[in-house]
């Protein structure tokens, strides 16, 4: 089996701070992560290699820093990692990212060609999970996303079997390899790296590729120019035209704060009485 | 930024609707769209249309009687056995058929599993510029569609556009937008196309259909009355607070997204951008700062109210009721409030 675990390097969210002037987000000092969905993807494909034999290999695109979210991976099991970096990639939309992904994936797919090729269901930053599709489209891979469980593989026969969370319940899907599976959360645990591992991941090579090296061809697929969607304003939400209405606390018991609130209530919407006296019965 | 549309893009126009059916039901999202499309549409005084893709069924033909009564002026039906179920395949071939041979101008789908899986691939096949889980949908002086949603950070929003491509696509969460009311006089043109597919030239089969039976998520997105608690709660214990009001009030509970992290709800729970997004009579939150993930999620609510010990919280920006008190003795009371009054109530009549 060969398997590429595509990976993006985050910033670890509940860390981010907005500067109270600026409005701007001040990525400095805040520590990065693996995108946590993508956690589940990578132990997904590892237990599949555990079980089937094969490598994983996981892909970043990303800066140069990048390669601490690889070599974690590397620490956490995998075999082998790719990063992707170049000036050119910045900037890059949906679009452009897969563009770029998909041009890494086939350079390594000609070395041997790929089984499986994992995403998270979607990031915490960007949070589109639209790169997934890109990649399946753009390579010509069978689509399996949103998989909570793959219930089996046939090598031979290059079939899979997976569970596909939809609306209102779950599609049981026959497709076959080579095909793209994005990871539902929740549905493993990522293992902790064996002290040989994490001792391979301090040591090991992270292979690092320029837009050339990948096997790009259009440089002008990538980043900022290869990205159809712009960003055109970034704003702080307006508060409403018409202020909170405060609820006055001073010298009141909470009981009396309560019958105030409800009084405040009943008074701004008429109705609602009737409304939860029909629903709390 | 702005450069001349391209002339292959130029005679690209109308607004669609991807009408999402899935076993039979069309997805309520599709026709929030539908609302939300018509006003897109009346600005740029061009048509909406909805794409209607599905078995040849009766439930096809009732949704496309639907797709008219919510707004549109023209269906586009692709009816076919190969489209029974939801697969990527088959519907991504039909819509960029579609989209290549009527040239829409702006292409719009529910985010849900079945349009965020679809959205994807059809916007590489095109590749064209797609917005995910916009909040808000409005056309700008360029008469470019602009799409609005929270970025990361937890207090901005950022508006983005496909300037040089077309379609412009974007998809938008359930509940984001407004339920129009149906206009069952309504009806328009029928224009139909074909799959040009074998069932046996798709390569993957639905095996079978594992339905839910209990739908919670569905639950709390269409209560009339929601009670949430955030990390101002402080515990997971402390949550039963918020449920015992929400039971109190016959209404559905949820929480802040860092209260699912800490493991204290479930994720069907969280409300916000990458949640439920929620429009109930009455929203009570508390312990929640209100940042604009969270926000986007609340704000079609009729009636909010917060409390927050903090007076300077950003909830109160967007409340329209605020209590600056400690939520762990306010909630009880208020639940002690209400019961009595509604036991009055009970006992008056
Ligand atoms: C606030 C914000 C809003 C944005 N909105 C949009 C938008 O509406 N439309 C749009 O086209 N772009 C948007 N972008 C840009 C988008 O985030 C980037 O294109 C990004 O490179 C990938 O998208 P994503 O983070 O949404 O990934 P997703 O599509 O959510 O990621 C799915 C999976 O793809 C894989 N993956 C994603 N990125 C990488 C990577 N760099 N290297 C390796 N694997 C990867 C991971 O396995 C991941 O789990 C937005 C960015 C921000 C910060
Ligand atoms: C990509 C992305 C997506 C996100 N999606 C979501 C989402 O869907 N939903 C969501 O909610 N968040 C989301 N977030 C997180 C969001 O940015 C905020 O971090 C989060 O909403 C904060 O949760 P909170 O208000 O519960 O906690 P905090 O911000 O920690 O606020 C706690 C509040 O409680 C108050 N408080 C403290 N003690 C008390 C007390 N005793 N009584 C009353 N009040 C008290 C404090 O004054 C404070 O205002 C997302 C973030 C990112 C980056």
């Amino acid at each position: 089996m060969n398997i590429v675990v595509c990976i993006k390097q985050v910033p670890d969210s509940a860390q981010i701070r907005v500067h109270p002037v600026t409005n701007t987000i001040m990525r400095q000092g805040v520590p990065t992560i693996i995108n946590p969905y993508d956690l589940f993807a990578l132990e997904e494909a590892l237990r599949l290699r555990d079980e089937y034999g094969g490598q994983v290999t996981v892909l970043s695109m990303g800066p140069p820093m990048a390669e601490d979210a690889l070599r974690r991976a590397l620490g956490l099991g995998a075999d082998k990692a790719v990063l992707i970096t170049d000036r050119r990639f910045a900037g890059s939309d949906t679009l452009a990212t897969s563009f770029a992904l998909t041009a890494a994936l086939t350079t390594l797919a000609e070395e041997r060609p790929i089984d499986i090729v994992f995403t998270g269901k979607q990031t915490i930053d960007g949070d589109t999970a639209q790169v997934g599709p890109g990649i399946a489209r753009r390579m010509g891979l069978n689509q399996l996303t949103y998989v909570s469980a793959i219930d089996s593989l046939d090598l031979a026969a290059q079939g899979i079997v997976v569970r596909r969370r939809s609306e209102g319940g779950v599609q049981v899907l026959r497709s076959k390899l080579p095909c793209l599976i994005t990871m539902l959360e929740d549905t493993n645990t990522i293992r902790r790296g064996t002290v040989q591992d994490l001792l391979r991941a301090a040591r090991a090579d992270v292979t690092v590729w320029s837009a050339e090296q990948a096997g790009v061809e259009d440089p002008m697929k990538c980043g900022l120019r290869g990205s159809p969607t712009v960003v055109k304003r970034v704003f702080a939400p307006s508060p409403r035209a018409e202020k909170a209405e405060m609820v006055t606390v001073e010298g009141k018991t909470p009981a009396q704060i309560g019958d105030a609130l409800i009084d405040l209530l009943f008074a701004r919407d008429p109705k609602l009485e009737a409304v939860v006296t029909a629903a709390a019965r | 930024l702005r450069k001349e549309l391209p002339e292959r893009f130029r005679d690209y126009k109308h607004v669609w609707v991807l009408v999402e059916i899935e076993r039979g039901k069309v997805h309520p999202v599709s026709w929030e769209l539908m609302g939300e499309g018509r006003k897109l549409a009346d600005k740029l005084g061009c048509q909406l249309a909805g794409v209607v893709i599905g078995p040849k069924a009766e439930t096809t033909k009732t949704a496309i009687r639907q797709t008219y009564h919510y707004g549109a002026d023209v269906c586009y039906i692709v009816e076919d056995e190969a489209l029974t179920d939801y697969r990527n395949e088959p519907y991504t071939q039909v819509l960029t058929d579609l989209v290549n041979k009527y040239k829409p101008e702006i292409l719009l789908l529910g985010a849900t599993p079945l349009g965020r899986d679809l959205a994807g691939s059809v916007a590489t096949t095109l590749q064209t510029g797609l917005t995910a889980d916009a909040t808000e949908l409005a056309i700008d002086d360029d008469m470019c569609l602009g799409a609005t949603r929270p970025t990361f950070g937890g207090t901005l929003l950022c508006t983005i556009y496909t300037l040089n491509h077309r379609p412009q696509m974007a998809t938008v969460r359930p509940r984001v937008m407004a339920m129009p009311e149906p206009d069952t006089k309504r009806s328009g043109r029928m224009i139909w196309d074909n799959l040009r597919m074998k069932e046996d030239d798709i390569i993957t089969k639905v095996l079978e259909f594992v339905s839910d039976n209990t739908s919670k998520e569905a639950n709390l997105a269409y209560a009339d009355i929601v009670v949430a608690g955030g990390m101002g709660l402080k515990n997971e214990a402390n949550l039963a607070l918020v449920r015992n009001l929400a039971r109190t009030l016959g209404g559905d509970w949820g929480c802040s997204r860092p209260v699912v992290q800490k493991g204290w709800a479930p994720a069907e729970r969280q409300i916000g951008q990458t949640g439920n997004t929620i429009r109930p009579r009455l929203y009570i939150a508390a312990g929640i700062s209100g940042a604009i993930q969270h926000r986007v999620g609340v704000e079609g609510a009729d009636l909010i109210v917060a409390i927050n010990t903090d007076p300077n919280a950003k909830i109160f920006e967007f409340a329209h009721l605020g209590v600056v008190a400690d939520a762990l003795t306010v909630l009880p009371a208020l639940t002690d409030a209400f019961a009595r009054r509604l036991g009055a109530r009970a006992l008056a009549s």
